[in-house]
């Protein structure tokens, strides 16, 4: 497939050649107003199925084109990064179009943006993946896509009969007639695209009549997945393009102060030694991560021992004199002191009385580590820059942010940009950063030709935005029939959100939920938190921030259930209370009901009530996620300095399940990342320069360390509408570990990675 | 087995054409696909699949391997394709996972178990865990959950269940069957 830019909007009509790869632009409102705006952009040049190139398709809508053969195309909105939301959000589309799932192909559609007067306006509304939020915004909006298609194909067979649509009916690609006439899709897709689209949104199909929606399917990539096909950004590629490869200063805040290229320019095909420098002023996130010397070169092999042959020296910044032991420290000292927090997150009751009459009370301090993103796909990008064009594949989980760097860096208007998503080698909230996108164009306009940057696995977990450590201080009061009076969380850590435009008084959101477990269960709950100051850089990761914070509140009341000598489970229902609706600040309520369910249904299927009388040790844990629940049940065996993880079971209630296969591998694959996360990783740094450069000393879990299956229990609810599921299984995973092992080896695991801390205290 | 020498090849006086004699270079095979490599002898084999022949199916994981993702059968063994140089490679067969499918598009049985079990989180690392499973089963065609433990490849999706699923069910020859 060729890699020239498509040619420039000249608004063909609605049947268009294939090979010009454009679709029709319809946006879906939100609120379901139907934003109608006819206009030809250019759209996903991806890799499409060769059987379909150069065949006639007609656009019906934004997101639909069918040819004459019958075979539909379907536009993916959010970036897929495994998620699976590239097989979801067609499936949501295909069911109320009645398509027929065999004959549907997937395209990712890339950037949606076009020009406003100036400011960019974003043709698919939202689009951002890997956060938990694309299933609800396409049960919203995308319906809606679907339904509007099938309307069209509706009116065309209706006009070609003479009878009414309401006398019509939609089933796997045909419309029939109540005469049993019928026309394939195909057959009707040309008149179809002409005729106009409706002002109001056709009635959406009862749930009774989903053929698609609830039913497992496997990812629509699969195949070309396994046969190696699928095109990341970093196997992208233009045929004049320069590979860049990099060497970060190992201080974000540091400068360069010596350079000798000479040996680097002699390498047989490197063409060009550039610096870069980050943008003063600007946040966290839309600049280059540190100052860098890039070395460019006509292949990765000539760039990779050019930049071997770089003499270098940097000199260190502010934070040259951090570390994470340090802060720490710092963290605990501010949690022992008597210093106000710098926000009160939640206050109800009082905490303070409360205590007074407290039968018991107990302490607990968590530690949790730093943390990289290790996403399997480093970062890079393939950009060139024309005068009045520019072009991108981006491995990006938010298109319309790297529009926004490539935008300032180029001056260029919002059209004039055009931004390719392919599936993405893994996100983690690493890639809704964009500094890579900021390096490859600072690097196109320096050498004024196409540039394919390209991170090295060192430079990828050395130079990230990463997770701060935290520690957290937890403290409750318990009366004399064992309700729970009063409890404070104090949570120290340095905010992911400083440093990127967020007000001083909302960077405790990254770190704590107002409606955390167990608040507004426990009429005198109060959470404090402090902010650690720290110039490493530091940004979105997934699970936050109900990852560190789940872990410190679980494996608390875990030991909370131990000082009572008590049953956890029955604790933890107690704590629970009566099935019902408890409003959260969020203005949403979380239901105790459906909490409560999916704690007991992983507790019975790891056979809980033998609790005790098991050898090996078990432990459970509960979350709530915006209006998602979810449960962990583990089973561990110590054998010797050997851990062993024998069973996993996760049970969730997310409301309406569109992929149940898909949430399964979603939420097994989740599991098994907090699991590996919780086991063995923390990133640490001293004299500001991180301290692991590769797998080898930040070690993902290897094969024997993990359960060998993980039992996903699906709780049907499709009376409720779906909820995110992305990373919804990750907070239960550490906590309901480390209470299995605190049964099977009676060491309590306050600080994470685990394995290393329970290696020092058996 | 020796690098093929460059031979004169015969010309023919008439024509006045002069044919391109023939570099020398580094012989190998890929995916059945016979190649000659004339650049620097030092090239990872990596990046000459990549770069070169743009058989992208293989990934960069690493400059050590790291996360097995850049895994290719090198005379049926599982290598990191970034540690081979191609001056080691010369008569070798190499197969990527490009060359897994038979020719007509038929899957190999490990390539139609990890669709069965949907054995895929993002799928960067996934050819190379086919590899590795690909060879794992010609050793061992029944192996068992040891054996399966000393996969070296590393996912943070979180497909390490899912694949010994798949696994499993090649060596129970249940791969394409419900």
């Amino acid at each position: 497939m060729s890699n020239d830019l498509v040619t420039p909007d000249d608004s063909c009509g609605n049947s268009i050649r294939l090979s010009r790869r454009r679709f029709l632009q319809v946006m879906a409102g939100t609120a379901g107003a139907l934003v109608v705006g006819i206009r030809m952009a250019d759209a996903a040049d991806a890799p499409l199925p060769p059987a379909l190139l150069g065949d006639n398709f007609h656009d019906l809508g934004a997101y639909v084109r069918i040819n004459a053969e019958g075979n539909v195309l379907i536009g993916a909105r959010d970036p897929d990064t495994g998620t699976g939301v590239a097989t979801a959000l067609p499936r949501i589309i295909a069911d109320e179009l009645d398509a027929d799932w065999t004959r549907v192909s997937v395209v990712p559609l890339g950037l949606g943006v076009t020009s406003n007067n100036g400011q960019p306006r974003w043709t698919y509304g939202r689009q951002i993946g890997g956060i938990g939020g694309s299933i609800p915004a396409a049960w919203n909006d995308l319906r809606q896509v679907g339904a509007v298609a099938r309307w069209l194909l509706l009116q065309a067979a209706a006009r070609r009969l003479g009878v009414p649509g309401d006398q019509l009916r939609c089933d796997a690609g045909m419309v029939i007639a109540r005469d049993g006439r019928r026309f394939t899709y195909g057959e009707l897709a040309a008149d179809a695209s002409k005729i106009a689209l409706p002002t109001s949104v056709p009635p959406l199909k009862k749930p009774a009549d989903y053929h698609l929606i609830g039913k497992p399917v496997g990812d629509i990539d699969a195949r070309s997945i396994v046969t190696g096909l699928t095109r990341y950004a970093t196997d992208e590629h233009y045929a004049d393009a320069l590979v860049a490869v990099l060497v970060h200063c190992p201080w974000a805040d540091g400068t360069l102060a010596h350079i000798d290229s000479t040996a680097t320019l002699a390498v047989k095909g490197v063409v060009k030694v550039v610096q870069l420098k980050p943008e003063p002023g600007q946040a966290w996130g839309n600049t280059v991560i540190a100052p860098a010397v890039a070395v460019l070169a006509e292949d990765t092999w000539s760039a990779l021992q050019g930049r071997q042959k770089l003499k270098l020296e940097w000199k260190p910044g502010a934070s040259g004199s951090e570390s994470s032991y340090a802060l720490e420290q710092q963290a605990s000292a501010l949690l022992a002191g008597k210093t106000d927090p710098t926000t009160r997150v939640r206050n109800d009751g009082d905490v303070d009385a409360a205590g007074k009459k407290a039968a018991r009370r107990l302490d607990a301090t968590y530690f949790q580590p730093w943390l990289a993103h290790a996403t399997a796909e480093p970062m890079n990008c393939l950009v060139r820059l024309d005068k009045d064009h520019a072009s991108l594949v981006v491995p990006t989980q938010a298109p319309q942010k790297a529009w926004a760097v490539v935008q300032r860096l180029t001056g260029l208007t919002p059209a004039q940009i055009d931004i390719k998503v392919p599936r993405i080698g893994g996100g983690y909230g690493r890639r809704l950063d964009h500094d890579y996108v900021a390096e490859a164009v600072m690097l196109a306009q320096a050498v004024d030709k196409p540039v394919r940057l390209l991170w090295t696995r060192e430079q990828d977990l050395g130079h990230d935005y990463y997770r701060s450590g935290s520690v957290h201080q937890l403290s409750v009061t318990i009366d004399r029939k064992r309700q729970l009076l009063g409890w404070k969380q104090r949570t120290a850590s340095a905010s992911a959100l400083a440093h990127r435009n967020v007000p001083d008084n909302r960077l405790w959101t990254s770190e704590l939920q107002a409606d955390q477990l167990p608040a507004a269960l426990v009429p005198n709950y109060r959470s404090d938190w402090y902010a650690l100051d720290s110039a490493t850089p530091r940004g979105p990761a997934r699970g936050m921030p109900h990852l560190s914070n789940a872990f410190a509140v679980e494996s608390f009341i875990d030991e909370i259930a131990h000082s009572m000598k008590e049953d956890p489970l029955v604790t933890h229902l107690r704590v629970l209370g009566d099935p019902r609706e408890v409003p959260l600040s969020s203005g949403g309520t979380m239901d105790t009901g459906r909490l409560a369910n999916v704690l007991k249904l992983v507790a019975d299927r790891i056979d809980w009530k033998n609790w005790l009388r098991t050898v090996n040790g078990l432990g459970i844990a509960c979350w709530h996620v915006e209006g998602a629940y979810v449960a962990h049940a583990i089973e561990v065996a110590m054998q010797g300095e050997k851990l062993i993880i024998q069973r996993v079971v996760c049970a969730v209630d997310v409301g309406r399940v569109i992929n149940p296969l898909g949430l399964e591998g979603q939420l097994a694959g989740a599991t098994l990342d907090a699991l590996s996360t919780a086991l063995n990783l923390a990133i640490t740094f001293k004299d500001g320069q991180i301290q692991q450069h590769g797998y080898k000393d930040y070690p993902l879990a290897s094969m024997a360390q993990l359960p060998n299956a993980v039992e996903v229990i699906i709780v049907p609810d499709d009376d409720r509408p779906p909820a995110g599921a992305s990373f919804l299984a990750m907070p239960t995973a550490a906590p309901a570990l480390a209470n299995a092992v605190f049964r099977a080896s009676a060491v309590r695991v306050r600080r994470l990675p685990l394995m290393k801390e329970l290696l020092r205290m058996l | 087995m020796a690098p093929v020498q460059a031979q004169a090849l015969p010309t023919n006086p008439d024509s006045g054409i002069v044919p391109e004699k023939v570099r020398d270079g580094i012989d190998l095979q890929i995916n059945g696909e016979h190649y000659r490599h004339t650049g620097d002898p030092q090239m990872p084999l990596l990046w000459y699949l990549r770069d070169v022949l743009r058989l992208t199916g293989t990934k960069y994981g690493g400059e050590h391997g790291d996360n097995g993702a850049d895994l290719v059968l090198l005379d049926g063994k599982a290598v990191s394709a970034i540690a081979q140089p191609l001056a080691r490679l010369a008569g070798a067969q190499v197969v990527t996972v490009e060359g897994l499918a038979g020719n007509d598009g038929t899957l190999h049985p490990v390539q139609q178990a990890f669709i069965d079990e949907d054995a895929i989180g993002c799928g960067y690392c996934t050819p190379g865990w086919l590899i590795a499973a690909v060879e794992l089963l010609r050793r061992k065609p029944h192996p068992g959950d040891d054996d399966i433990d000393r996969l070296p490849n590393l996912c943070r999706c979180g497909c390490q269940t899912r694949v010994r699923r798949a696994i499993k069910r090649v060596a129970a020859g249940k791969a394409g069957k419900a």
